[in-house]
This record gives C-alpha cells, sequence and structure tokens, in this order.
C-alpha cells in the first residue's frame, strides 16, 4: 500500500531508473505500469511459459516471479533494448521477420529473450540447442520450427560472413 | 514454386506485423493504459453446484480503494442473457452467478478497485454462504432422468439431441459383409493461448459511447455485446486494433466484456479486467469439446467402407454459447476423405457441473476426425489389410469433384491419393518400416501413425439452421474497403482484430496483386466496429478465402474505376486498353498512356475530366457473402463450408515401454490447401496446428475430480507442448486450386490440428499392438500409455493361467 513504499533504481535499457514501489510489484508490473515498456508480457505468472522472460544482469529470468525490489541496483534488458540502435533490429529480431518466426506475437519478446541470451553465449549453436533454449518459452502458434529455423538462420549467416571475410 | 501468374501472391513475403511484435510494439489488451482505469477481480464459486445463500461485501467496500463491488443480483437485473446457438431458451447464460452455482470457478462476484492488488485483496474479503447441491460431471450419467438438474427451467441436461439419416444406412448395413463398432474418446482440452483474456471498456457520458478493447476473436461480438446491455448497436465501439495475443476459436470473451462494458458505464470510469492464468483455464469458459464417439463402420472383404453410423456426445459444461454447434459443423465432412455413402449421426450435447465449453480450432472436426480415423485403422487390423492400401481404396478419387457426400456439402476439389503419395515418399515410407522394426529390435514399442483428413474452410454457419430450425441465417460475409488517397497511397480498412494470422499481410499482398502495387505500400488497418463494414471474423478457416475475396473485389472495383477514367481520357474503348501496374496505356500504341498519379489525380481533383456521373474519389468497398452459401437446409441436408484443403500425416514413434512415454521420430505431413496467399503463413499455421494436436493427443487435458474440481488449472498440470516435445516436421505442398475462390486459395488456419491427433493415436496404437494392447482415449499420456501395457499384460497372464 501506499504508506510502505520502497526506493529502488533499477537499471532498463541502459537508462537508470528511481522509482517509488510498493514491495510486492513484480519486476514485470514495474516494467509495464511504471515503466510503461510494454513489451514484456504476462502469460501465467507462475513462471512456466517464459513470456514475461528478461535479461537480469544479462541472464534471462521470469521477470513474473520476482519483485521489482530483489532487481533493485540490477541492470534489466527487454525486448525494447534488443536492438542495437532505434529503427534497427538485432540478427535475431531480423531473422524471425525473415523466417516468420511468429503467428500473435504474444511469446515473441520472451522468446527473442531467450534467443539472444543464447546467442550471447554460444553464437553457432545447433538445433538441440536452439531448442534447449527455447524449451522454457512456451509457444502456441508456430509449433517452434520456424523459431529455431530462425536462429538457425541468424548463425549461420555470420558463419558465412566469417568464412568470407576471411576469404 | 511461386506461380507464375501472379506478381505478389505465393512469393516470400515478411509479414507486416512482425515489425511491430519484435521491437515490442505490438499492442495487446493488457497494454491499453487509460488514466483513472479500474480493476476487476472476481469471487468465484468453489462449489460445483450450489445455493448461494448470502453475500457480505462490507468488509470489502471499506477497504482504501475499492471502488465496488457487483454482485449477480444487480447484473441479471439490468442485463439480458446471452443464449444458447440451439433453441433452448431457459439456458440463461449471465456474466455473474445470482441464486445458484453450476460450475467450480463460475464467477459469483466482481470487485472494482484503483489496482489489481487491491481489488484481490479486498475480494478475499468478500463473505460468501454456500449451500452444495448434487451435481453431476459425468456427461452420461447426466443424461439419465434422475440426475441432478443443471438448469431446471430446461427440463434436461441434454440441450441438443439430433438424428441425422443421409442415404440408405440400413440397406448398406444388411448388404455389408462386415461391421466394426468401437468407442473412442477426446479428452476436454483446448486452445489455451499463451495471453489470457483481456478488455477494457471506458464509457462517455456526453456521446453515450461504450469504447470497448479486447483481445477478441468472435462473429458478432459487438452486437451481442450491446444487445446484452441493452444498448443500441451505434453506442457500442470496439476497437479492432488489439493484437490478440493467440485465440484459435476460443477468445470469446463475451461475459467477461458485458460485465466491464457493464462496470465501466454504470462507474463512468474506465474498468478493466485482464484474467490471470487460474482464472482464465477455470471460469474463462474456454475449455474444448469433450466427447465420446460410438462408432459402427458397415465394409466389404475388400475394405470398403460403405456407411457408418455415429454417435456423439458432447459434454459441453455448465452453460451453453455456441458449444453445441461444434456437433453441426463436422456434418460438413462427416464422411472424412472417403467415398462412404450413407451415413446416420446423432449428436448429443449435455450439460454438467463444469466450465463451459467453447469453439476451438476446427469447431469440432479435429475430435470427429479422430473418431473416422481411429475406425479406418481398426477396420484395416480388422481385415488384416495395410492401412495405407485401405485409405487408398477409399479416398475419393482427383476426377470425382465436385463430390457430393450423404450429408449434402460438395466438396469442391482435391487430389487426396497424390497428397497421401507425396507425404509417404517424403518420409520415405519404407524407411520408417526399417527404423520401426530397428527400433523394436532395440526392445521399444514402436509404431506407425497414418491419417487422412478434411479441413473444411471459408467458415460458414450453414450448421445454425441445420440444428435450430428458428435460427434462418443464410449470410455469413466478410469485406473490405479500399482507398487511394490523393498522394496516390493505397490503404484498405477491415472490420476485424487479428489473432496471428496477419490479415494486413494477407489484404496487403491481395491488394497489391490486383492493383499490381507494392505490398509493402499499401496500409491495412483494423478499423473500430462503428467505421468498419461487417466481418464475421477469422472462425473457420475463412480469411484468405473470404476477407482475402472481399479485399480482391473492392480492389478490383477501384481497377475497373481506373480503367473507366482512363479510357474517358485516352479517348479508346476499355477493350483497347491495358493496365500495367497501375498505369494504363493504350495496347497497340503504348506511347498513348495516362500514369497511376494522373488518374489518382483525376480522380480527386479533376470532375471536369471524370466520365459523366461518376463519383469523384477512390474509394469502393466490397462485401462478399461465402461462396456456395446463402442456402437453408433442405431434408436435413446443406452445404456447410465451399472449400476442402487435404492432409495427410505420416510419423513414426516410439515408446518406452518403462515409462509409457512417446517420442515422435519423424513428421511429415502433405498438405494442400490450394493456392497459398503467403505460403510462410501457411506453414506456420500447419506447424502450428501439429503442435497443438500433439497436445491434444499426448498432453492435455482439464481434468476434472468427482466433485466437480477443475485439477489441472495451472501450467503444472495442464501440460503444454514446448520445444522439447514437438519434432521438427517436414511439410510436403501440393496444390489443387478451388475454383470457388478470387485465386484458387483454400483455407488452412486449421490445418495439422485436423488430422494430427488422429496420426498420433494412429502411431502410439501401432506401437501398443504387439502388445495386444491399445488406447482409445486421449491424451495418450505416459500414464494411459503404461495402463493399458499393465492392462494387456494381465490379460495375458489371465489367458494362461486359464489355457
Amino acid at each position: 500500500m501506499s504508506n510502505n513504499l520502497v526506493q529502488v533504481e533499477i537499471k532498463v535499457n541502459g537508462v537508470i531508473q528511481p522509482r517509488l514501489v510498493e514491495p510486492r510489484t513484480t519486476l514485470v508490473d514495474f516494467l509495464r505500469d511504471h515503466l510503461a515498456l510494454t513489451g514484456t508480457h504476462i502469460g501465467c505468472e507462475h513462471g512456466v511459459c517464459g513470456a514475461c522472460s528478461v535479461l537480469l544482469n544479462g541472464d534471462p529470468v521470469r521477470s513474473c516471479c520476482m519483485f521489482a525490489v530483489q532487481a533493485n541496483g540490477m541492470s534489466v534488458t527487454t525486448v525494447e533494448g534488443l536492438a542495437p540502435e532505434r529503427g534497427s533490429l538485432s540478427k535475431i529480431q531480423d531473422a524471425f521477420c525473415e523466417k516468420h518466426a511468429m503467428q500473435c506475437g504474444y511469446c515473441t519478446p520472451g522468446m527473442l529473450i531467450a534467443c539472444h541470451a543464447l546467442v550471447d553465449k554460444n553464437p553457432h549453436p545447433d538445433e538441440a540447442e536452439i531448442r534447449e533454449a527455447i524449451s522454457g518459452n512456451l509457444c502456441r502458434c508456430t509449433g517452434y520450427q520456424q523459431i529455431v529455423n530462425a536462429v538457425k538462420h541468424a548463425t549461420e549467416r555470420e558463419e558465412i560472413e566469417e568464412g568470407a571475410s576471411h576469404g | 514454386m511461386a506461380d507464375q501468374k501472379f506478381k505478389y501472391i505465393g512469393r516470400h513475403r515478411r509479414a507486416v506485423e512482425h515489425r511491430r511484435f519484435v521491437i515490442g510494439r505490438g499492442r495487446y489488451a493488457a497494454d491499453i493504459q487509460l488514466p483513472g482505469i479500474l480493476h476487476v477481480a472476481i469471487v468465484a464459486s468453489p462449489y460445483a453446484s450450489a445455493r448461494i445463500l448470502s453475500i457480505d461485501s462490507a468488509e470489502a467496500l471499506a477497504l482504501p480503494g475499492v471502488h465496488y463491488v457487483l454482485t449477480g443480483e444487480e447484473l441479471q437485473a439490468n442485463i439480458d442473457p446471452v443464449l444458447p446457438g440451439v433453441d433452448a431458451p431457459k439456458v440463461a447464460r449471465y456474466p455473474l452467478a445470482h441464486g445458484v452455482v453450476r460450475y467450480a470457478g463460475e464467477w459469483v462476484v466482481a470487485v472494482v478497485a484503483e489496482s489489481r492488488a487491491i481489488a484481490e485483496d479486498a475480494s478475499e474479503l468478500i463473505q460468501i454462504e454456500y449451500e452444495a447441491t448434487p451435481h453431476v460431471v459425468d456427461p452420461e450419467a447426466g443424461m439419465a432422468d434422475s440426475a441432478p438438474r443443471i438448469h431446471p427451467q430446461h427440463g434436461s441436461n441434454v440441450i441438443l439431441r439430433k438424428k441425422f439419416v443421409w442415404g440408405g444406412v440400413e440397406q448398406d448395413f444388411a448388404e455389408a459383409q462386415h461391421k466394426l463398432s468401437y468407442r473412442v474418446h477426446w479428452a476436454r482440452s483446448a486452445t489455451v493461448p499463451i495471453e489470457t483474456f483481456g478488455v477494457t471498456c471506458s464509457w462517455n457520458d456526453a456521446t453515450q459511447i461504450l469504447d470497448v478493447w479486447a483481445s477478441i476473436q468472435m462473429p458478432k461480438y459487438p452486437d451481442q455485446m450491446a444487445k446484452s446491455l441493452r444498448l443500441p448497436g451505434n453506442n457500442l465501439r470496439v476497437h479492432y486494433d488489439v493484437d490478440v495475443g493467440g485465440s484459435y476459436g476460443v477468445k470469446r470473451g463475451l461475459k467477461h466484456s458485458i460485465l466491464v462494458g457493464y462496470l465501466a458505464r454504470k462507474l463512468g470510469k474506465p474498468v478493466r479486467f485482464l484474467e490471470d492464468r487460474l482464472e482464465n483455464m477455470r471460469g474463462g469458459d474456454m475449455q474444448g469439446p469433450d466427447r465420446i464417439f460410438d462408432v459402427t463402420l458397415a465394409f466389404d472383404g475388400n475394405g470398403i467402407v460403405r456407411s457408418m453410423r455415429m454417435r456423439a456426445i458432447d459434454d459441453i459444461g455448465a452453460y451453453s454459447g455456441r458449444s453445441p454447434l461444434q456437433l453441426g459443423k463436422p456434418i460438413g465432412a462427416i464422411v472424412g476423405p472417403y467415398r462412404i455413402q450413407s451415413v446416420e449421426y446423432e449428436a448429443v450435447s449435455v450439460m454438467t457441473n463444469k466450465t463451459p465449453q467453447e469453439a476451438v480450432r476446427g469447431f469440432g472436426q479435429a475430435p470427429t476426425n479422430y473418431a473416422i480415423e481411429s475406425g479406418i485403422d481398426k477396420v484395416a487390423r480388422y481385415l488384416g489389410m495395410d492401412r495405407v492400401e485401405l485409405r487408398l481404396r477409399n479416398l475419393i478419387g482427383k476426377d470425382e469433384f465436385p463430390y457430393l457426400i450423404p450429408s449434402g456439402t460438395h466438396y469442391d476439389s482435391g487430389d487426396y491419393a497424390t497428397v497421401l503419395g507425396k507425404a509417404l515418399d517424403a518420409a520415405p515410407f519404407d524407411s520408417l518400416v526399417q527404423q520401426r522394426d530397428a527400433l523394436r529390435a532395440q526392445g521399444l514399442l514402436a509404431g506407425i501413425g497414418i491419417s487422412t483428413c478434411l479441413e473444411p474452410s471459408g467458415g460458414n454457419s450453414s450448421f445454425e439452421p441445420l440444428l435450430n430450425p428458428k435460427n434462418q441465417t443464410t449470410t455469413w460475409m466478410d469485406s473490405c474497403l479500399v482507398r487511394i488517397d490523393l498522394s496516390g497511397a493505397v490503404t484498405a480498412l477491415i472490420g476485424t482484430s487479428t489473432s496471428g494470422q496477419a490479415h494486413e499481410t494477407l489484404v496487403s499482398t491481395v491488394v497489391g496483386e490486383v492493383l499490381e502495387r507494392e505490398p509493402d505500400s499499401i496500409r491495412v488497418l483494423h478499423a473500430d466496429s462503428l467505421n468498419a463494414l461487417p466481418s464475421n471474423s477469422p472462425v473457420g478457416s475463412r480469411m484468405a478465402i473470404m476477407l482475402g475475396g472481399a479485399a480482391a473485389g473492392a480492389a478490383k472495383k477501384l481497377r475497373t474505376k481506373l480503367m473507366r477514367i482512363a479510357a474517358h481520357n485516352l479517348q479508346a474503348p476499355e477493350a483497347e486498353l491495358s493496365y500495367a501496374d497501375g498505369d494504363v496505356v493504350v495496347t497497340a500504341a503504348p506511347e498513348r498512356r495516362i500514369s497511376w498519379d494522373a488518374l489518382v489525380e483525376i480522380s480527386h481533383r479533376y470532375y471536369h475530366k471524370l466520365p459523366e456521373g461518376m463519383e469523384p474519389g477512390l474509394q469502393e468497398k466490397f462485401v462478399w457473402e461465402v461462396p456456395t452459401g446463402g442456402k437453408l437446409p433442405v431434408d436435413d441436408r446443406v452445404q456447410m463450408y465451399p472449400c476442402h484443403s487435404f492432409e495427410a500425416h505420416v510419423i513414426l514413434v516410439s515408446i518406452d515401454p518403462q515409462t509409457g512415454k512417446t517420442s515422435i521420430h519423424r513428421y511429415v505431413c502433405g498438405h494442400d490447401c490450394g493456392v497459398k496467399i503467403s505460403p510462410d503463413v501457411v506453414h506456420g499455421m500447419t506447424y502450428g496446428g501439429i503442435a497443438h494436436g500433439l497436445g491434444a493427443a499426448l498432453m492435455e487435458k482439464f481434468a476434472f475430480n468427482e466433485d466437480g474440481q477443475l485439477l489441472s488449472g495451472t501450467f503444472m498440470d495442464y501440460l503444454l507442448p514446448s520445444s522439447k516435445e514437438v519434432p521438427s516436421v517436414t511439410i510436403v505442398d501440393h496444390c489443387t486450386p478451388s475454383p470457388l475462390t478470387e485465386f484458387g486459395q483454400k483455407g488452412s488456419g486449421e490445418s495439422g490440428y485436423l488430422g494430427g491427433p488422429a496420426a498420433i493415436a494412429s502411431a502410439i496404437n501401432d506401437a501398443l499392438a504387439p502388445c495386444k494392447a491399445s488406447i482409445d482415449a486421449l491424451p495418450m499420456t505416459p500414464q494411459a500409455v503404461w495402463r493399458a501395457l499393465q492392462q494387456a499384460n494381465s490379460n495375458q497372464q489371465g489367458e494362461k493361467q486359464y489355457a
């Protein structure tokens, strides 16, 4: 309640955001309601579907299953912060568009977070590694196939470019 | 391969919608933020059946931040109920219960507060006294005269029972060499979108308009909502520019919307309700068909199936929307892809004390396909005949179209044997057999699954008058308005929201094709219900056909108008002109031409250059009725949907005999949906439909205990397939154009789901057959497989003991 607010400072997509929040405010509600970053979605609120995934200090987490106060002093990246600059797309985002890796788009932000987290650590994953990495993110539209294809596309293309530059 | 006669249709193109989705700029119902908005939490019934003795809201109302507590008593006195799709006027449905509750999870009280958290706090302070009353959860028990009545005024728990006899069933059965009877169960599952249902409403005292933003996919939603709220249609404005986070049929939150609309008007403030996951699973009224099929097939020694008797008992839960009609739609493909010449079909919808049923992808077709395909496999096993050979003997031939089935539908076109053949070649089938035998040699159970199924498309509502003679609806149109502005830019307006079907991509591709303008330059808007032309929403795999057809129709009218203006200004007959990329040239003298820009300018600015009497400007609408539609049933026969896509699934599975767990090793789907306007979109829907079918076949079930309590209200117990369960799928395309549509397209929104569960069940039963085990119920979970193996084992030991 309003007589019990806590000060937090969370760096979100590169900007330090000081806010007063109720202790029970979840991180996803903080992002959506306090910062109007509505790209992060809520699907199950019990940590299964992965729609609310964000990067917390670089690791993918469920923002529905932690409180904003727990992220105090930490760095959060949401789907709005994945592109290198406004008007452009990350390789993964671009590949998702190219390979039709979404339909309704609702799981897409969480799925993109999972794929970014994967590629950050493993730039050239094979299909099994891709499927493992996105297995905590549920999608009801795509059957995952075009998502897997997109991640392959984004990471294989890099190999070709590297090969070309060495050639 | 893209068809050379098309410029944009059938080619790879990035979906327009994806641009906003990947940068987090989708606009879903939960993203609508209005100043001063109030939030709703629900108090739900803990009982499957009970009388409400008292409701005490005093403590909740005293909590700071609480604005209102609404009970069913107030709500029911001030709105009209939603009535069923069949003739059962006593089965009234309101958003909140009053007097009695009919299922565990039914909404009883709505609490409105400044935040959802405060509303939830307050909801825990509401005191409700109940007195439990007898309940029934088994539909067959519910049919008995002695069963507790869900709606006593209706007189029975059976809300629909209708028997159809098409053709000489008696004679065909009498003459058949063999008859085989079986029972299969399709379990209560649903599409369960990752986004729950959400709705925001705002009332304006001055304009008297109720604005509505909802995650909706529903025909006649504004009309039904306005009617219930006792508002003229033009006092309600539904905003269709809301992205819907998945639906596949179920996003029909009419009761949610009526409740929130009432509250917004009552309180004079914007109000929203976003279901949490449990509310969605239990009280959201979005569970799917729950069916018992009793089938007898009549066939001869060559495996030719002559006739079928089918009774389907569907458990629709405690209230009825359109759910009984889900037994009606499959009548349009009641013989599947086979030459079965007569059918007896009895459709029985039963109410129980469970969560109500909603429309699910295929509107009842996937369960029926599963029931038919199970029988085809059983006939093969009975005759010792190869399942592929049996199907080939019964499939309708490619030269037999249009093919009239006994229940009155003409199938438009197809080449079923070729599609099945392509799927078998892609597997390849011989290799599957070798792999199956190798897996068996390793001690695993392994099986091959086959299914060949129809996907009726171009959604019509012919089942309404067929199942309810008081409903004479024959119109089921869709529409589009296209305009070219003074700058020459093209904008199209559509009257429905998108839930992943890429309608903006569809319409801009089609309009671009007709006008020969770059599709990416064409803007498509989801208008609101007061600004849009009528739509019946993306139900029944209809949008490629109906919205695509409407968009093409409007664009063709514009093209015709441009040609007339060009002919007038070039002083040449239209027949001597050619249209190319928006410019018009005299075919025989190409130097005589008039450009797109000039034609646009004449239309908007130079009335003196228009043909006499022509309307200025460039704006045309087209409203299209479903092809083959518009007719009432005659002798219990009617054309259901116009177009018929076809799918053939060929799969290989193995089962771990120790755990009962099924793994899919190979999945091939041969698919023919005519001309594909957006191939990536079509393939995506098929992949998704297969995954969804895998869930229904292996994992998903809304389980209830004997007390009528939902046991699977979270994703920890209602299991959705992840990327680890869904295999890589090979889709093999084939194209038999439909003669009924603008470009030869058919629908595909339900593809994969309509044949997938049947194929997986087929594979599992093939795997279990060497153990003399079988399963005739979905989902075929590890527990179910394990139980079937134990049962077969004890049967065999019993046989040995008594031998």
